[in-house]
């Protein structure tokens, strides 16, 4: 301790606190935010890794990049995860079909194994999100919480019954009709298109399989009074109203008055 | 009765009570006289019909649905078959109003036939109104009961918007909110009506039972009182009619209330039921259970009103926030005078076009008898066309409404069209002010030019299509002439054109006198007269064309 009382008055003295200090609070940091940080996944094979990178530089290299380290037309792929490559790929939404406000869905170009390959080689490149855990997407949690967490998080752009709506500019929050629950979860986790991250600090990995049950849930009671319009609201009421029933009255009242006159 | 003449005995036992009511109530004389009113016959004279049974309807569904709703804001915990909500903090009015959708027999099933009457309900209103506006039905002697239909017009908006709050559901809590923060646009009062109104700060446990009262009480009542005025109007002043061969201002042809119309009409009420049942059984109106409870923080996508609040929801979407950016700052509609916020963004679009299009409706009648300075008594109907510039002046009116009304829907054009919702939002906003102008120009053009192909049909017969050639080389079509009846419809009808200003009683034209003769100017300088009887003779005389039409076909055979 002695020499280092006497050394702190040394000149470089500063530096090496500060050199401490950052070391200090980098340390830190990763420690707290790697509780809600996904580790690099481990699941995949070398030949996973190696085919993916394959995969990757013929199909998406264009605008990513040939080390996915992004270009002027695609962002880096560094350290998004498995998860989101499966999310992307899965749904069809990359390779993208066109620029525009958002990747719109589509079929998928590639199948099961492809997008594991995929999803391999990105999360081999920095750890982010992986694939969620199977046991979050059973459907075996509490719809009531679900329903609750999905209107103050989710309904303000999906709509209350998850029949998608509008957002700024040509892009929109899409229906989550038969979405499957890894997709659902994913997209909570990575934040896809203009969809804002609800990392499991924000909503729990318990509260996410809360969601995706009440979504299935509602699903596959249906609707409870009828056929449902289309679940859009007080909108597709009037305007069936207006045409429909107006119309099929406007049709008796023709036939009342065509018997005479 | 006196002594002398034996009293009426009925050989039947239903005859003699039929006698015993009769002579306790004088019954009889009643439905002599309104069995005997004769009413036209015409699809579009419905509508105000379908209105008075939906509202009907709506009393009888209303009635049952009060059995098992609890209009109480107190919390309670939901226990109830509805899975995806058990176990969730709510209030008793949405507890009830869930119970009544999936415990009471039939509760469903009820709730939905009452939305969807009120639905049709205000529809049908509307279009009634609008047949009356574009025929001219609501000239003298009509004016007053004009007036009652928009009265009653706003009181179905009222009752409508009061049912649609009391679920206590989200989407209902949004509407509520808009409401709360139009109130409190107002200025100096709003703040204390807000609180006045919710017993408190937005939103109070007190709101959903005084709605209740409104909406089961003084409302429906106040509707009630207004529809028989409306209706003791209607056998005041007969019923209006088309024109044609055989109907002036002083008769009425038709059918007799009894037993024509009698059978009809109460057929027609079960029609409308029928139809409102099937669909109220086959498709889901307000899934409350979608929306969950109400609860301040969330806004769910796709929150609109029901379609008749629709079009003052679209104007508040219209209305920018911002002016823009002036002197290096953001110039916002909001201002802050004497202490007081005057919030402009809110006040325009939530009173300005409503007040707009419902003075207007109010005082139209007054203004067109002001114009045409004529006091005669109209029974006989317009042909929309043979007014044009009332007609176009109701399109305008009825495309500054739609602009509104798309607006209140911009985020679903946005996605069910692929197109950008900001360039919907700015679209609409051009329209609101270009649109009507569009429409009234478009439909006077359209109305005239029909005009001018009715005159043509008059005085040349309709066109066959058969291509004769002249012995001489020349070419014509053959035109087949129109039988009386329907040539009268073409001829016979009121065309007022312009009047120039009038002295008054001191012989002085005045300055409002020159306004009026002016606004009647602007009215009727685009006419198209109907053809006269000089015209029709000298169109029919030269007997070119039964010539033509003759050989041809002589030739043919």
């Amino acid at each position: 301790m002695k020499a280092l009382s006497q050394k702190r008055r040394h000149p470089l003295a500063v530096v090496a606190l500060l050199v401490m200090g950052l070391l200090l609070t980098g340390l830190l940091y990763a420690v707290a935010t790697s509780a809600n940080k996904a580790k690099a996944d481990t699941g995949f094979s070398a030949s996973d890794v190696s085919e993916g990178q394959k995969l990757f530089v013929a199909n998406c290299a264009t605008c990513h990049g040939m080390g996915a380290q992004g270009s002027a037309s695609g962002p880096s792929l560094v350290g998004v995860g498995a998860a989101a490559v499966d999310f992307q790929v899965g749904t069809g939404r990359m390779p993208m079909q066109m620029q525009g406000p958002q990747a719109q869905r589509k079929p998928e170009q590639f199948n099961e194994d492809q997008t594991r390959q995929l999803a391999a080689y990105v999360a081999s490149l920095g750890a982010g999100p992986s694939l969620p855990d199977q046991a979050m997407l059973d459907g075996q949690g509490d719809a009531t919480h679900g329903g609750e967490l999905f209107r103050v998080n989710c309904a303000m752009c999906h709509n209350a019954a998850a029949a998608g709506g509008a957002l700024t500019r040509g892009k929109f929050a899409p229906s989550l009709a038969g979405v499957s629950a890894q997709h659902i979860y994913e997209a909570m986790e990575t934040g896809p298109q203009n969809m804002p991250v609800f990392s499991d600090a924000n909503i729990s990995p318990e509260g996410k399989r809360d969601i995706i049950t009440y979504l299935q849930t509602i699903e596959k009671q249906g609707s409870p009074g009828g056929a449902d319009l289309g679940g859009l609201g007080p909108v597709s009421e009037g305007l069936f109203m207006w045409v429909a029933g107006l119309g099929i009255i406007i049709a008796f009242t023709i036939w009342l008055t065509s018997r005479t006159s | 009765m006196s002594d002398t003449t034996t009293a009426y005995q009925a050989p039947t036992k239903v005859g003699r009570i039929a006698e015993y009511v009769d002579q306790r109530t004088g019954l009889s004389t009643v439905t002599r006289e309104f069995g005997r009113k004769v009413f036209p016959d015409h699809w579009s004279f419905m509508f105000g019909e379908v209105a008075l049974y939906s509202f009907i309807i709506l009393l009888l569904s209303g009635t049952f649905l009060t059995f098992f709703f609890n209009p109480s804001m107190a919390e309670t915990t939901y226990d109830g078959a509805y899975i995806p909500m058990r176990g969730m903090d709510m209030s008793v009015a949405y507890q009830s109003s869930l119970h009544i959708s999936f415990e009471v027999r039939g509760g469903l099933f009820m709730r939905q036939l009452h939305h969807w009457a009120a639905l049709l309900f205000v529809a049908a209103m509307s279009v009634h109104m609008l047949r009356v506006f574009f025929t001219g039905a609501f000239r003298k002697p009509r004016e007053m009961n004009w007036v009652i239909g928009g009265v009653l017009l706003i009181m179905g908006m009222a009752a409508g918007f009061t049912g649609y709050s009391l679920p206590d559901d989200l989407l209902s809590g949004n509407g509520l909110r808009i409401i709360d923060g139009v109130i409190m646009a107002i200025p100096v009062i709003g703040t204390w009506i807000s609180m006045f109104l919710f017993g408190g700060e937005f939103p109070g446990d007190a709101i959903i039972g005084r709605l209740y009262v409104l909406h089961i009480l003084l409302i429906p009542a106040m509707i009630l009182g207004l529809v028989a005025l409306h209706l003791i109007f209607v056998v005041v002043h007969k019923h209006t009619q088309y024109p044609g061969p055989g109907r002036n201002d002083r008769n009425v042809v038709g059918y007799p209330l009894g037993p024509v119309y009698a059978a009809k009409a109460g057929g027609f009420f079960f029609i409308v039921f029928g139809v409102l049942a099937a669909i109220a059984a086959a498709f889901t109106i307000n899934p409350i259970w979608n929306y969950g409870p109400y609860d301040p923080s969330p806004v769910s996508a796709g929150t609109q009103p029901d379609w008749y609040i629709g079009w003052v929801d679209g104007a508040l979407r219209l209305m920018p926030g911002v002016l823009g950016d002036i002197n290096g700052y953001r110039q916002h509609f909001e201002f802050v005078l004497f202490g007081q916020t005057l919030s402009l963004n809110i006040l325009l679009p939530a009173l300005v076009p409503a007040g707009i299009v419902f003075t207007v409706l109010f005082i139209y009648p007054w203004v067109e008898r002001w114009i045409t300075k004529d006091d005669r008594e109209h029974h006989v109907l317009d042909r929309p066309r043979n007014a044009p510039t009332r007609t176009a002046i109701g399109m305008a009116g009825f495309t500054f409404y739609c602009v509104m009304w798309a607006a209140a829907s911009s985020d679903l054009i946005a996605t069910h069209f692929h197109v950008s919702l900001n360039d919907v939002t700015y679209w609409l906003r051009a329209l609101f002010f270009v649109g009507p102008i569009i429409a009234f120009v478009v439909t006077k053009r359209i109305a005239l030019g029909l005009q001018r192909k009715d005159r043509e049909i008059a005085l040349h017969g309709r066109e066959t299509g058969r291509i004769v050639r002249l012995p001489h080389g020349e070419f014509i079509e053959v035109h087949a002439p129109l039988d009386e009846y329907k040539r009268y419809r073409l001829v016979a009808f009121d065309s007022p054109g312009v009047l120039p200003a009038q002295p008054n009683g001191k012989g002085v034209v005045d300055r409002k006198e020159r306004r009026r003769a002016k606004l009647s100017k602007w009215y009727f300088e685009d006419r198209v007269a109907p053809v006269s009887v000089a015209e029709l003779e000298a169109a029919h005389g030269h007997g070119h064309h039964e010539a033509i039409e003759a050989a041809p076909t002589s030739a043919g055979h």
